[in-house]
């Protein structure tokens, strides 16, 4: 995996986080206590929908150790986390749409206090009936959920409809087209740690605001709107997070109330989530019912493809728009699909807001695509790995739909993990109860756009050397396990000849440290890592040029090595990197270089284009073996083998951490993991009932990591967090069919759905769980758009053999009128 | 009602007055400064706040200090001697089983306690005794592999001319 000459670059080593994790020292968001603090807790709506008609909140006011008591109209401005979808408040005013959805908040003496404040006050509520699922919400005429959408009806969000290349030709062209069904159900992070915030008013007017979030920046913003003050007056500090999973990626009603309360008693305010109310803070992943249409040639070629999706929203925007793209986003960067038609619907519900969960948006449509493709297959009497590599995209090439990739390791992982699992062997050649799946899949390595539509960096590192040989890496990257703060050591150390270990980090701090939009989209490694290397780069050439006019040796003869600066092949003759420090400050002055990165422009020309780039791509396949038991309908998996294009790992042990962590993720989502409702009532708030894989679920995991160099990742890195997500879950639907001839086009795959399955095919039927069909809406009129020319032809030769660093000089990157990373 | 106490806590006893229904988790967090105890539930649900009571692994969530007085509470905090990793501790960090690191705390005490009782555990062993322990980041894989490890670590120092 190594042997490139790096020094940690693509080798194993221990995360830099990693004493204080298990020490107890990593203080996270609950962990603070601050002279003077108060606790605040949230009063919760406890009908699914309902107007508010009357509020008093006197009596907990008037209660001993109560200091303050705000509802709505101490925070009248609405914010959401999409510019487009600024729907929520903070406290809801006139009317409550889920069960959680907080109306007033206290700050008291303790917790007890806060919470027997909450009890005392008053509400009146006249209910409204509630809207519960996706048929629900397209059949009702009168009641609204939100008073905003894109109709035609009236509880609908979103309804997009875009279409690529010629459709109908495409269908025209093909020898058979087979149409299925699926529904993939909700489910949410159950991070470990529970959301909490802490805020301090001070007496300059200024607010500071630590809390476990993925994203300061976007609460920095909204903190700034919602409560009046200029951004320049909030401090953001994101403290470590025990676990996020897209979770803690918008901004929430605690934080703003935290603020607020801070402000009207001029105290320090916690508030952190109990477990019950972070199954209502959700975000997770959203409920989707999906229909796929594909045409093929007889060996298996895809002529074209339909897709339509139903997400239910729940009750708020959060990401939904983005999250209803990306559920058509994404196929045609795995598959080469020359005529290409998406339709998605996103409605709401009363129910907590979906939003982005590991793989955002993506999961679900994956699931319904390689199931198709598993069944496309069978029909045409192909082998599941064929009909894969038939359609496979190429490295360097674009989609139908604008996309550009860049390395791509698809068919290296097909071919790498159908070998390690010995799945040609084994697919339907098993006994009855046994079987094999496979699947692959494609993610982001981050965004291409930011939330906010702008020209300025996504990334920025501030780095320091002082005299001492002290190194100081400053970013708003923020380490919610993934291993961020890694990267950045990481990436600085290796260029500099020190170990990630001497790297001193200030992180996630908007007073502190320059902007990293945040750890969603798969993007830190990638951007804020190349903005890391920039950094690192300039600090290199200072101390290398001072080294050179001291020892009078020309600098390209010098070498950055084992903490010493010198000619190369005689360290001896070279100085410390101490020495080098002190005689670079006394050369330049201060040391400090920046680093930034920005993606080149890679949207699309057609409005939705914004949701699918990225600067590149990762890729995934995996083969799940399964046992299942034909009496009791449990599903066992017995062994997971996949292959992940990651370009090249920064760490190798956080990037099999990640992997083995997305594949124990979708385990979950595949077998068990499930958020649901009854009669407007989660059915489970609780880590004992909604369930989730113990170690005793989790099977052995072969990883392989698949090495393509991006020749635009920092040392050629791409992302690890997201994908491996993504082709696990469908494998375990193919090889439960492997195993036992049932399709669950549903998940979860709860045993009483492969029980129901077997005993209808048992009387003859066909053997399936899964939606009969999706209702009949009114899409909008499709936006049609034209293929790039010459899409799928190869834009140039694979990456060079010495690629991952950064955006390589004199080479075009289509549709990037402005050049590199950084842009400066 | 608030009742007087002592507790020892990593060797070291504190005189306390505290609300007689404050939990073993809400004391050793809020009362003793101690927050390398975490809390995923308050519910006995996912193992998180679990901490060490005369070698025993106690869900602290579900603990009244008065239950346990007299006896020797280790928390992560007194896991490592002065400035050394315990061996359970430098190999999670070694081998990445501490991602968010959330978990982490009462995955090690867990750990330690089986380690004490039985120096050699076969993997599913290890397993069977952390199942009451939730993880969402790693997928437990590195989890057991440290554990492995450190157990290993631990025999070759113990075991005389084993020690490297």
């Amino acid at each position: 995996m190594s042997g490139s000459g790096f020094r940690y670059i693509g080798r194993p080593w221990g995360r830099v986080d990693g004493p204080g994790k298990t020490t107890g020292e990593t203080r996270y968001a609950d962990d603070l206590i601050l002279p003077r603090m108060l606790y605040g807790k949230l009063l919760r709506s406890h009908l699914p929908h309902a107007r508010i008609v009357r509020m008093d909140v006197s009596r907990a006011r008037a209660m001993p150790g109560v200091h303050a008591v705000i509802t709505g109209d101490d925070l009248p401005v609405k914010f959401g986390i999409m510019p487009s979808s600024q729907d929520e408040e903070a406290l809801c005013r006139d009317k409550v749409r889920y069960v959680g959805d907080p109306i007033a908040a206290v700050a008291a003496v303790d917790e007890e206090t806060a919470e027997r404040a909450c009890e005392a006050i008053e509400v009146q509520y006249e209910p409204l009936p509630a809207i519960m699922s996706i048929e629900e919400a397209l059949r009702e005429g009168t009641v609204r959920v939100q008073e905003y959408g894109d109709g035609p009806l009236p509880n609908v969000h979103k309804n997009v409809s875009l279409e690529f290349g010629d459709v109908a030709g495409g269908f025209a062209d093909a020898e058979y087209v087979r149409e299925d069904v699926f529904f993939f159900q909700g489910n949410t992070h159950l991070p470990m740690e529970q959301h909490s915030a802490v805020a301090y008013y001070d007496s300059t007017g200024r607010l500071t605001l630590w809390s476990s979030t993925q994203t300061p920046h976007y609460v920095h913003r909204a903190l700034s709107k919602v409560l009046g003050l200029p951004m320049g007056r909030i401090r953001v500090v994101a403290t470590p997070v025990g676990g996020g999973f897209g979770g803690k990626s918008d901004p929430f009603s605690h934080e703003i109330c935290a603020a607020k309360l801070a402000m009207v008693t001029g105290r320090p305010v916690k508030i952190t989530l109990t477990r019950e109310e972070v199954f209502y803070a959700h975000r997770g992943r959203h409920p989707v019912l999906m229909w796929i249409r594909t045409g093929v040639r007889r060996d298996g070629r895809i002529t074209a493809c339909h897709v339509k999706s139903f997400l239910d929203g729940g009750a708020y925007g959060s990401y939904g728009i983005a999250t209803t793209y990306y559920t058509g986003a994404l196929q045609t960067v795995t598959y080469r699909i020359p005529a290409y038609k998406f339709e998605g619907v996103r409605v709401w519900t009363n129910k907590p807001p979906c939003g982005p969960k590991r793989g955002h948006g993506t999961p679900q449509p994956r699931f319904a695509l390689e199931v198709h493709l598993d069944k496309l297959a069978e029909d045409l009497g192909l082998d599941p790995v064929t009909i894969r590599l038939v359609n496979a995209t190429e490295p360097f090439t674009r989609t139908v739909t604008h996309l550009r990739i860049t390395t791509n390791g698809l068919r290296e992982c097909l071919d790498r993990v159908v070998e390690a699992s010995g799945f040609r062997q084994k697919h339907g050649r098993l006994p009855f109860g046994r079987g094999v799946g496979l699947a692959a899949s494609t993610y982001l390595s981050g965004a291409g756009l930011p939330i906010y539509w702008n020209d300025m960096p996504h990334s920025e590192v501030q780095l320091r050397v002082d005299r001492g040989g002290g190194v100081t890496v400053s970013c708003g990257a923020i380490d919610i396990g993934q291993g961020s703060d890694s990267v950045l050591a990481g990436i600085v150390a290796e260029v500099l000849g020190l170990d990630p270990q001497e790297i001193s980090l200030v992180t996630a701090d908007t007073d502190l440290t320059p902007i990293d939009l945040g750890s969603y989209s798969s993007r830190v490694t990638f951007m804020a890592g190349n903005a890391a290397l920039q950094a690192a780069r300039k600090m290199r050439d200072l101390l290398v040029a001072a080294v050179s006019t001291h020892l009078e040796v020309d600098p390209d003869d010098l070498v950055v090595g084992d903490h010493r600066i010198h000619p190369a092949g005689a360290p001896a003759r070279g100085v410390s990197f101490q020495e080098a420090a002190g005689l670079a400050e006394a050369l330049f002055g201060t040391l400090v270089t920046v680093g930034s990165y920005r993606p080149p422009h890679l949207a699309g020309p057609y409005k939705g284009s914004g949701v699918g780039p990225s600067p590149a791509y990762s890729f995934t396949a995996a083969v799940v073996e399964v046992r299942v038991d034909p009496e009791t309908g449990e599903v066992r998996v017995e062994r997971v083998w996949i292959a992940h294009d990651i370009g090249r790992p920064i760490n190798e042990t956080l990037v099999v951490g990640q992997i083995e962590g997305s594949v124990y993720m979708a385990l979950g989502e595949a077998l068990m993991e499930e958020q649901v409702f009854r009669k407007g009532l989660h059915k489970i708030p609780s880590m004992l009932e909604y369930k989730s894989p113990t170690v005793l679920e989790m099977p052995p995991v072969e990883t392989i990591l698949v090495i393509t160099d991006d020749p635009e990742g920092p040392f050629g890195a791409k992302e690890a967090g997201q994908g491996p997500l993504l082709p696990v879950i469908p494998a375990v639907a193919n090889a439960v069919y492997d195993a036992v001839g049932v399709r669950i086009d549903e998940v979860p795959i709860t045993p009483d759905k492969v029980l129901a399955a077997l005993e209808q095919k048992a009387k003859g039927g066909e053997g399936r769980r899964g939606p009969a069909g999706v209702p009949a809406f009114p899409f909008r009129a499709p936006i049609k758009v034209e293929p790039p020319p010459g899409w799928s032809v190869p834009w140039r030769s694979p990456a060079p053999a010495s690629g991952g660093v950064g955006v390589p000089d004199g080479v075009p990157l289509p549709g990037d009128a402005r050049g590199g990373p950084g842009g400066r | 009602m608030k009742v007087p106490l002592t507790l020892r806590v990593n060797g070291e006893a504190y005189d306390l007055l505290v609300p007689v229904h404050k939990t073993l988790l809400e004391v050793l967090r809020e009362d003793l400064g101690l927050t390398g105890t975490k809390h995923g539930c308050e519910l006995g649900e996912c193992g998180t706040c679990t901490v060490l009571v005369d070698g025993e692994p106690v869900l602290s969530c579900l603990t009244l200090p008065v239950e346990v007085q007299g006896r020797e509470i280790t928390t992560v905090e007194g896991l490592g001697r002065r400035g050394e990793l315990h061996p359970l501790q430098a190999a999670f960090v070694e081998l990445g089983a501490a991602q968010c690191g959330y978990c982490t705390p009462g995955m090690l005490l867990a750990a330690k306690a089986l380690l004490d009782r039985n120096p050699a555990p076969a993997r599913a062993e290890i397993a069977a005794w952390l199942a009451g322990n939730l993880c969402r980041c790693t997928g437990y894989l590195k989890i057991l592999e440290a554990v492995e490890l450190a157990a290993a670590r631990m025999r070759a120092r113990s075991t005389p001319g084993g020690a490297k």
